[in-house]
């Protein structure tokens, strides 16, 4: 039977259930909310052109799943200010060590815009290997994820 | 983290309510990180936020509360370049409204914030603070509170100094506090590689190409590379560097590179040799092949593919001033053997203030100024990473550049058969 309960490691705790959209590689934070956030877009439409699994998709209110933030150092300034637009994921699910650049953005949220982002890491390879884009995900305050149902 | 009673202090709001949150920010980024202290920052700072995008409001807010509180930055600092130039990239009535009044409507007042909190020098925006010319270089063993990820990369690898990928904001709260998180990239543990690349091409890989390939494979990896020096020699010279330059900072924008090491040629690789790779790292080879299929894989973003381009960006991170002597041989030379004098599409070079100053010393500037092209010291980034300019069928031989735009790449030798006329772009 696949395993579909996952713990993880608190960054900013919180209960949620919602939708999963799973980005298998590093997520490039910049490109991907980078076009919606300038055109001040009421919701967040991934737009790397090289993640094809987070391409064209709804960011805004969904569960990130991923294994790490890559590219620009503005990664953590991005996440703040889709914070404070109020469009941002609600909850962030990494496999991995949360990195820094998320990690910052994460904080600086937290602190400078009172948000309510959750954010999990270190979920482990399992997780993302299982979980897919569409699932509906329970979220506990104590760090375990839940896939509820596919 | 254990905090000394200063920060302790600091934190409870001794120093003020924005200097506590300015130190609470970095304390729980630490301790989430794994650091078990606050180390002393020991050069001055590098910022990677150098726009006033307006909708960026986080920004501009922090830093009004910052100037309100009367704090100042404990070490000055460069920023990323400045993200427009009307004299040099120039832009029709409606560009320049949605740039002035829309895009960048907040570039006056956050110039005026950066020279409040701590700006090194009026003229300090670029992304290769590093260069001689620029002169903010740090030494090796230095502790950094550096962003811009492909200046840290930089920092790192081939200056051996220590930052880690840090993000806008937490740059300048280090800078502000004069320390930051002892974890990551500052601890020797974390700086053995994790992945050895052998480069097993024919020839030297183009520097973007491969730093792309790299930052594909081993995200947030270290990697050892070996055989680079069959081609770039084993001396860190200015060609070298620039070589280098551009490799991490693809590697930085396709993955999360923060720290290379090539065989006999960056300084903790000549160091300790092999020594400073991890027991049972991963492995990838790079062939020709290998390369051609990453090349061949970008995408194509142009409405029509098969547009002529308008505009050329060269200088993504900022060149050197090697580079700018390199680049107007080369586009002189084929100039003259296409019998053209002039370039063939609007280009612009960018890079630094300081390189630009020392670049119009030499008399290839004249030389490169009469192909027509352009000098300028924006972030080519910010000019195309826009609704206006991304529908322009733009080319670039930047990796970094067409990851965050919708700049078509091209290889260096192509490039400068488009420009030359030789080669039709689409």
């Amino acid at each position: 039977m696949q395993k579909n309960t996952f713990k993880g490691r608190v960054i900013a705790g919180g209960d949620l259930t919602g939708e999963a959209v799973v980005s298998h590689q590093g997520l490039n934070t910049l490109a991907t909310f980078q076009k919606s956030a300038l055109k001040n877009a009421k919701q967040i439409i991934g737009s790397d052109q090289n993640n094809p699994d987070v391409y064209g998709k709804v960011l805004t209110g969904k569960i990130l799943c991923l294994p790490i933030t890559i590219g620009s150092t503005t990664g953590g300034l991005v996440i703040q200010t889709i914070c404070q637009m109020g469009i941002n994921p609600s909850a962030l699910l990494f496999s991995q060590e949360i990195d820094s650049l998320a990690l910052s953005g994460v904080i600086l949220a937290h602190i400078w815009e009172e948000s309510p982002i959750i954010a999990i890491d270190k979920l482990g390879d399992d997780f993302l290997n299982t979980v897919k884009t569409g699932d509906k995900l329970q979220i506990k305050a104590d760090g375990t994820v839940c896939i509820v149902s596919d | 983290m254990k905090l000394t009673t200063e920060e302790k202090e600091i934190l409870n709001g001794s120093q003020g309510e924005t200097m506590a949150k300015i130190m609470k920010t970095l304390v729980m980024f630490g301790d989430m990180a794994g650091a078990k202290r606050l180390v002393p920052v020991t050069h001055e700072g590098h910022l990677v936020t150098s726009f006033g995008i307006s909708l960026i409001k986080p920004l501009f807010r922090i830093m009004d509360e910052i100037i309100d509180a009367g704090i100042k930055s404990k070490w000055q600092f460069t920023a990323d370049p400045r993200p427009i130039d009307y004299k040099n990239v120039k832009c029709n009535v409606l560009n320049k409204l949605v740039f002035s009044k829309i895009m960048y409507g907040q570039q006056k007042r956050y110039e005026e914030q950066l020279q409040k909190v701590g700006l090194r020098k009026p003229s300090d925006f670029t992304c290769t603070c590093y260069l001689p010319e620029v002169g903010n270089t740090p030494k090796m063993g230095d502790i950094l509170s550096w962003a811009e990820s492909s200046a840290v990369v930089y920092a790192n690898s081939v200056l051996g100094a220590r930052c880690n990928r840090n993000s806008g904001m937490i740059d300048l709260f280090g800078n502000i506090i004069g320390k930051v998180p002892e974890f990551g990239l500052l601890l020797d543990e974390n700086r053995e590689a994790n992945w050895v690349v052998n480069i097993k091409t024919t020839t030297l890989p183009e520097a973007q190409v491969l730093g792309s390939a790299i930052g594909m494979a081993v995200g947030d990896g270290v990697p050892f590379i070996k055989g680079l020096d069959k081609f770039l020699g084993k001396e860190l010279d200015a060609k070298t560097c620039a070589y280098l330059k551009d490799m991490g900072a693809a590697s930085a924008s396709n993955g999360a590179v923060g720290l290379f090491h090539v065989q006999n040629l960056t300084p903790e690789a000549i160091q300790k040799g092999t020594a400073i790779i991890k027991t049972s790292p991963k492995h990838l080879d790079i062939t020709d092949e290998y390369l051609q299929n990453v090349y061949n894989n970008y995408p194509v973003l142009w409405k029509n593919q098969n547009a002529k381009p308008t505009l050329c960006f060269i200088g993504c991170p900022h060149l050197s001033l090697e580079q700018l002597v390199d680049w107007t041989h080369r586009l002189t030379v084929a100039l003259q053997e296409n019998n053209k004098k002039k370039l063939a599409i609007r280009t612009i070079f960018t890079t630094s203030p300081a390189v630009l100053q020392a670049f119009q010393k030499k008399h290839e500037y004249q030389q490169l100024i009469d192909t027509g092209a352009k000098i300028s010291s924006i972030c080519p980034l910010m000019y195309t990473n826009n609704p206006i300019a991304g529908k322009k069928p733009i080319i670039t031989n930047s990796n970094k550049l067409r990851t965050y735009s919708g700049a078509r790449y091209y290889q260096d030798a192509e490039i400068v058969d488009i420009l030359c006329g030789k080669k039709e772009g689409k």
